[in-house]
């Protein structure tokens, strides 16, 4: 490859790389609450810390997953034992399903 | 007193050996028992430290399996460091050299996923820079410029399609059934977040990710990225890079 044609093809996946991410950027991950299975919110400080899949309830209110925002409103959650339905939420944690 | 240190290690990670002598309880009698119990919860807590440190291995060959393994690797390896979340960073190596577990040829490359999550998440913070800083520069100026990638920033290069096998371990319950296509793949563990998140690198992603970690200029790592890879793919390589929050400034030729 001659040096010009060289330079156009890193200017052309130097551009490529930054429009993919702009498009990805808007569906970035936040932290959801009230949708980890029991011990499986995300975690990898691995041993001697506090967090490794500490979550000891289903859809635990107050243990938080990284998801896209879109997920997290619709994931299909089974409704509560009595009956109300379960949504997740990234603003806060919520006040269900918490570990007696 | 005079219990020989050497000899107290020695016993306290070997059952078979004898109680060092000279060790008393605070009423001065023979304390044999106290260290059969203290043994045991040494070797007992480094396992239970190693199974949350290889949660992919641990997962792969089940956690009976892997207790076993742990218990000659302790002893084989024990902590260097108090600094227990980094344990096991001899696991790869250790797991390559057990015969009976070479039908499951890829298992020390699973060991070094989960090692390179661990070192991503205790690694420093870093501020990723604007994407936009990458085309701020002419493409002559970007080509002699250093790269600067973040402290949390790791790769892991294997012979198996290791990140499609390590997400099989770890989350797919449902696709358990399935073998994943037989190719050679590259992961980027990068921090963008709170946690380390894991990206496949098409061919020759590690040595361009790298070259750039040793030093080495943007022209110099891509020489090298396309010599490994002919079909070299530049730009699913930054796009990683950028969406794993790993490129924290561009460095210039003249500048430090």
């Amino acid at each position: 490859m001659s040096n010009h044609a060289k330079t156009l093809a890193i200017a052309g996946a130097v551009a490529a790389a930054l429009t993919a991410h702009a498009a990805a950027a808007q569906d970035g991950q936040v932290k959801c609450y009230g949708i980890s299975l029991a011990g499986a919110n995300d975690c990898a400080a691995g041993p001697g810390t506090t967090c490794a899949g500490t979550s000891t309830v289903d859809y635990q209110g107050n243990a938080w997953t990284l998801v896209s925002q879109e997920e997290c409103e619709t994931a299909a959650l089974p409704d509560t034992a009595d009956g109300h339905p379960r949504r997740g939420s990234v603003a806060f944690s919520i006040n269900r399903d918490l570990p007696s | 007193m005079g219990v020989d240190q050497t000899a107290f290690t020695a016993a306290m990670l070997d059952p078979g050996m004898k109680v060092p002598a000279g060790l008393t309880d605070p009423e001065g009698r023979n304390a044999g028992k106290r260290f059969n119990v203290y043994r045991n919860n040494v070797v007992l807590s480094l396992t239970e430290a190693l199974i949350t440190a290889f949660p992919s291995v641990c997962r792969r060959v089940g956690e009976g399996h892997f207790r076993a393994l742990a218990g000659q690797f302790l002893r084989r390896h024990p902590p260097k460091s108090p600094l227990i979340m980094f344990y096991g960073d001899e696991m790869p190596d250790f797991l390559a050299g057990i015969d009976s577990l070479s039908s499951v040829g890829y298992l020390p490359d699973l060991a070094r996923i989960d090692l390179a999550r661990r070192q991503s998440y205790h690694a420093a913070d870093a501020r990723a820079t604007d994407p936009g800083a990458l085309q701020a520069l002419t493409t002559e100026a970007l080509m002699e410029a250093r790269i600067g990638i973040a402290p949390a920033t790791r790769v892991v290069s294997s012979p198996w399609p290791i990140l499609s096998l390590w997400r099989q371990v770890m989350e797919g319950a449902e696709e358990a059934g399935t073998v994943p296509e037989a190719r050679a793949e590259d992961v980027l563990i990068a921090r963008p977040e709170h946690d380390p998140v894991l990206i496949g690198l098409p061919p020759g992603g590690a040595v361009f990710v790298t070259g750039l970690q040793a030093g080495q200029s943007f022209a110099g790592a891509l020489d090298a990225a396309t010599g490994a890879a002919a079909g070299f793919d530049l730009a699913a390589t930054l796009g990683a890079l950028l969406s794993g929050g790993a490129i924290t400034k561009i460095i210039g030729k003249d500048e430090g």
